[in-house]
C-alpha cells in the first residue's frame, strides 16, 4: 500500500513517465507540487523567466525528441501566460503535457485571488483537458495525458489541479502503467493496394510530405517511395527534414515562400500524394487552384483531415509510417524519364533566386555561412518573419526534427525557448536560432534562463528594426501605406545580450565577419550574434496572400 | 493582391438534421462539444441531455441545420476524447417533435 500527497504523486507519476526536465514558474497554487519536486530531487527544474518561454522550452524538448515534454505554471496569470505556447502546440501537433495549479476546489468560481478557468480557456486550443477533482483522480489522469498527447496526432494535453487536490492524501494498491503512444489505426489493404496503383499508373506524380512524416518517423520510408517512383517531392514548412533539401528528387518547400518549380511541379502534377500534412493554406494558396489536374491521395492519421480543405481520390486513414512501409512493397520502381526532365526544366527556368549569397552581410549569405560552419548534427530553430522564411528556403535542412519552427501558429517568440529546450534535451548539438529583432523581444527575458543553463544555443539575430513581413505587405499590397511595421527606437541589442549575461557581439563591428561566424558557432556555449541587414529586402517569391500558388511575385 | 473580404453569412435554406451523440458523463464535455458549434458559427437549435440508466454515459441530442461543414464538424466531433459515438438522423426522427410540446 502507497500512501501520499497529491503532489507527490503527479511527481511520482512523472518520473514512471521518463520525465527527467521540465520547465515552468512556481506560484502560490502551484506549491505543494514544486515541494514534492523539492522532496523527490529526481526531476531537473528549469526556471523559464515567463510561463510562455516554459511552455516552449519544454516544446523544444518535445520537437527534438518526438516524446511528450511537460511545462508547470501556477494558477491565474501563470496559466494564461501559458496559453499561447499550447496553441501552438496545438496547431504543430507536438505532444505537451501542461500542469497548471488551480486554487483549491472550493474556491473555485468564487473568483478567488489568481482564479481563471483554464479549463474552459485552454478547451479549442488542446487535443483534451482535465480539470482533477481528487488525487486519487491523478492515477489515471497523469497515464492518460501522456497517452492522449502521444497518440494518434500528437498535442498537447492540459492538467488543471486545484491545490488542495494536490494536498489530499491517497492510499492506493497499485501504480498505474505509464501512458505510451498507442499503434495506429488498423490499415485498409485495399487502399493501400489503390494508392499504389495510382502511383504506379500516374504519369506527373508529386509527394507532398508534411510535418506528420517527421512525427511519425517516416522520412526514411518517405525517401525510398520517392526514389523507388521516381516522385518530385515538396515539403511544407513542418515537413521540411524529411527529405534532404540536395536529394535530387527534391523540390524544397512549397506554398507562399517556396520556390517557383515547387508549385508548378504541384500544379501540372496528375497525381499528388499528400503524406502527414494537412493542406494548410499558406502551402497550398487559394485551395479551389490548387492542383487542379491532380487525384488527390491522403494519407494521413487525423480523419477529419480528409476532405477539410480538399476531397481526396483516395484517403488513406493510418500512420504515415505503417502506410508508407506498407506501400513501398506494391509501388513499381520506374524512372518517369519524361516527367522528370520536365521537372528539371521548371527547376531551370524558374530558379530560387538567392542573392547575395555569396556576402555574409546580406541575409541569404548569412545563412548559407552559418551552414557551413555547422554539421548536419546541428538543430535550427527559427522564430517567426522573414528570417524563417529565408531560413526556411536557404539552410540545407537534411534529417527529421532538425528543423523546429513555429508553422501553424506563427508565433513570434517561439524560437529562444525552444532552441533552450532543444539544447536541454540533446546537449550533444548546437542549437543555432534564427531570430528578428521582432521576433526576440518577444521572449528576451529567456536569456537569463539561457545564462544560466550556458546552454549550446547560437543566437543569430537578423536585425533590421522592422516588423519585416508586415512591411513588406504594406510594400506589396497596401499602396506602401506603412505603419506600424518601422521600429523608431532602435535597441542595442549586444548591449542587452551581455546584460543578460550572454557573450554577444556585433557582426558589423568585426573586420572578418565569416570567420568570426565561424569561431562563435564552433565554441560551446551560447553566444548572441547580433547582424545588421537591409530592411528592403523582402522574402520573394511571395503567392499573395488568397492567392492562387501560380500568382507569385518575384523580386 | 486578390482581398480577403467576408461573404455575408447564409442565413437559410438549409435542411434540419438530428444529432444523436453518446458521451462519457462528466463535467466539461457539453462544453467541448458546443464549443466545436459555437467557434464554427453553426447554430445548434436544440439540445436535449440525458444519462443513460447506469450513469456513466449520457446520451445528447442536437438539432442542427446540414450545411456543408456538417461534415467536418462530424469528424470534429468524433475525435473528441469523451465523444463514443456518433449518429446522424433525419430532421423528422421524433426526439425534438415529442419535445416540442415542452416549448408551446
Amino acid at each position: 500500500m502507497e500512501t501520499m500527497t497529491g503532489a507527490e504523486l503527479m511527481v511520482r507519476l512523472l518520473e514512471r513517465q521518463g520525465i527527467t526536465h521540465l520547465a515552468g514558474i512556481p506560484g502560490g497554487a502551484i506549491l505543494p507540487f514544486y515541494d514534492a519536486l523539492a522532496q523527490r530531487g529526481t526531476i531537473q527544474h528549469i526556471l523559464a523567466r515567463h510561463e510562455q518561454g516554459a511552455g516552449f522550452i519544454a516544446q523544444g524538448m518535445a520537437r527534438v525528441t518526438g516524446q511528450a515534454a511537460v511545462c508547470v505554471a501556477s494558477s491565474g496569470p501563470g496559466a494564461t501566460n501559458l496559453l499561447t505556447a499550447i496553441a501552438d502546440a496545438h496547431l504543430d501537433s507536438i505532444p505537451l503535457v501542461a500542469i497548471t495549479g488551480q486554487v483549491p476546489l472550493a474556491m473555485v468560481g468564487t473568483d478567488a485571488f489568481q482564479e481563471v478557468d483554464v479549463y474552459g480557456m485552454s478547451i479549442p486550443i488542446t487535443k483534451h483537458n482535465f480539470l482533477v477533482r481528487s488525487a486519487a483522480e491523478l492515477l489515471e489522469v497523469i497515464p492518460q495525458a501522456f497517452r492522449l498527447a502521444q497518440s494518434g496526432r500528437p498535442g498537447p494535453v492540459l492538467v488543471d489541479v486545484p491545490k488542495d487536490v494536490q494536498n489530499q492524501k491517497i492510499s492506493f494498491e497499485h501504480w498505474p502503467e505509464p501512458g505510451v503512444r498507442e499503434p495506429g489505426p488498423e490499415i485498409s489493404l485495399p487502399a493501400i493496394e489503390q494508392a499504389a496503383a495510382l502511383i504506379n499508373e500516374a504519369e506527373r506524380p508529386v509527394l507532398y510530405l508534411g510535418g506528420g512524416v517527421v512525427a511519425s518517423g517516416a522520412a526514411p520510408l518517405a525517401v525510398a517511395l520517392a526514389e523507388q517512383a521516381s516522385m518530385p517531392t515538396v515539403m511544407t514548412l513542418m515537413g521540411l527534414g524529411a527529405m534532404p533539401v540536395d536529394h535530387p528528387l527534391s523540390l524544397g518547400m512549397l506554398g507562399m515562400h517556396g520556390a517557383r518549380y515547387a508549385n508548378f511541379a504541384v500544379q501540372e502534377s496528375d497525381l499528388l500524394v499528400v503524406v502527414g500534412a494537412r493542406l494548410d493554406d499558406r502551402a497550398v494558396g487559394k485551395a479551389s487552384a490548387f492542383a487542379p489536374n491532380a487525384k488527390i491521395v491522403h494519407i494521413d492519421i487525423d480523419r477529419a483531415e480528409f476532405g477539410k480543405i480538399k476531397t481526396p481520390y483516395l484517403a488513406v486513414h493510418a500512420d504515415v509510417k505503417a502506410a508508407l512501409a506498407a506501400l513501398l512493397p506494391r509501388v513499381r520502381p520506374q524512372m518517369r524519364k519524361r516527367w522528370l526532365a520536365h521537372v528539371a526544366a521548371l527547376k531551370a527556368r524558374y530558379p530560387l533566386a538567392m542573392p547575395g549569397r555569396d556576402d555574409v552581410r546580406q541575409h541569404y549569405g548569412l545563412i548559407a555561412a552559418v551552414a557551413e560552419a555547422l554539421d548536419d548534427s546541428a538543430v535550427v530553430v527559427t522564430d517567426v518573419g522573414q528570417h524563417q522564411m529565408w531560413a526556411a528556403q536557404a539552410y540545407p535542412l537534411r534529417r527529421p526534427r532538425q528543423w523546429l519552427t513555429s508553422g501553424g501558429l506563427g508565433t513570434m517568440g517561439f524560437g529562444l525557448p525552444a532552441a533552450i529546450g532543444a539544447a536541454l534535451a540533446e546537449p550533444q548539438r548546437t542549437v543555432v536560432l534564427f531570430t528578428g529583432d521582432g521576433s526576440i523581444k518577444m521572449n528576451i527575458q529567456e536569456l537569463a534562463t539561457l545564462a544560466e543553463l550556458q546552454a549550446n544555443v547560437k543566437i543569430v539575430l537578423m536585425d533590421n528594426r522592422s516588423l519585416g513581413l508586415v512591411y513588406q505587405q504594406q510594400n506589396l499590397f497596401y499602396g506602401k501605406r506603412v505603419i506600424a511595421s518601422r521600429y523608431g527606437h532602435g535597441v542595442d541589442f549586444v548591449t542587452v545580450a551581455l546584460g543578460f549575461g550572454v557573450p554577444a557581439f556585433d557582426l558589423d563591428g568585426v573586420a572578418d565577419p565569416k570567420a568570426a561566424l565561424t569561431e562563435a558557432l564552433t565554441t560551446p556555449g551560447p553566444v548572441f550574434i547580433r547582424c545588421p541587414i537591409d530592411a528592403e529586402a523582402f522574402v520573394y517569391p511571395m503567392v499573395p496572400p488568397g492567392a492562387a500558388n501560380t500568382e507569385m511575385i518575384e523580386a | 493582391m486578390i482581398e480577403q473580404v467576408a461573404e455575408p453569412l447564409p442565413t437559410s435554406g438549409f435542411e434540419k438534421t438530428v444529432l444523436e451523440l453518446e458521451v462519457n458523463n462528466h463535467p466539461g464535455v457539453m462544453s467541448h462539444i458546443v464549443g466545436l458549434f459555437a467557434r464554427r458559427a453553426f447554430n445548434v437549435e436544440g439540445i436535449l441531455c440525458m444519462p443513460l440508466p447506469d450513469g456513466t454515459v449520457s446520451r445528447i441530442w442536437l438539432l442542427v441545420f446540414a450545411d456543408q461543414r456538417l461534415e467536418q464538424l462530424i469528424k470534429q466531433l468524433e475525435k473528441l476524447v469523451d465523444v463514443r459515438s456518433v449518429r446522424q438522423h433525419g430532421a423528422d426522427h421524433e426526439v425534438f417533435v415529442q419535445a416540442e410540446r415542452f416549448f408551446r
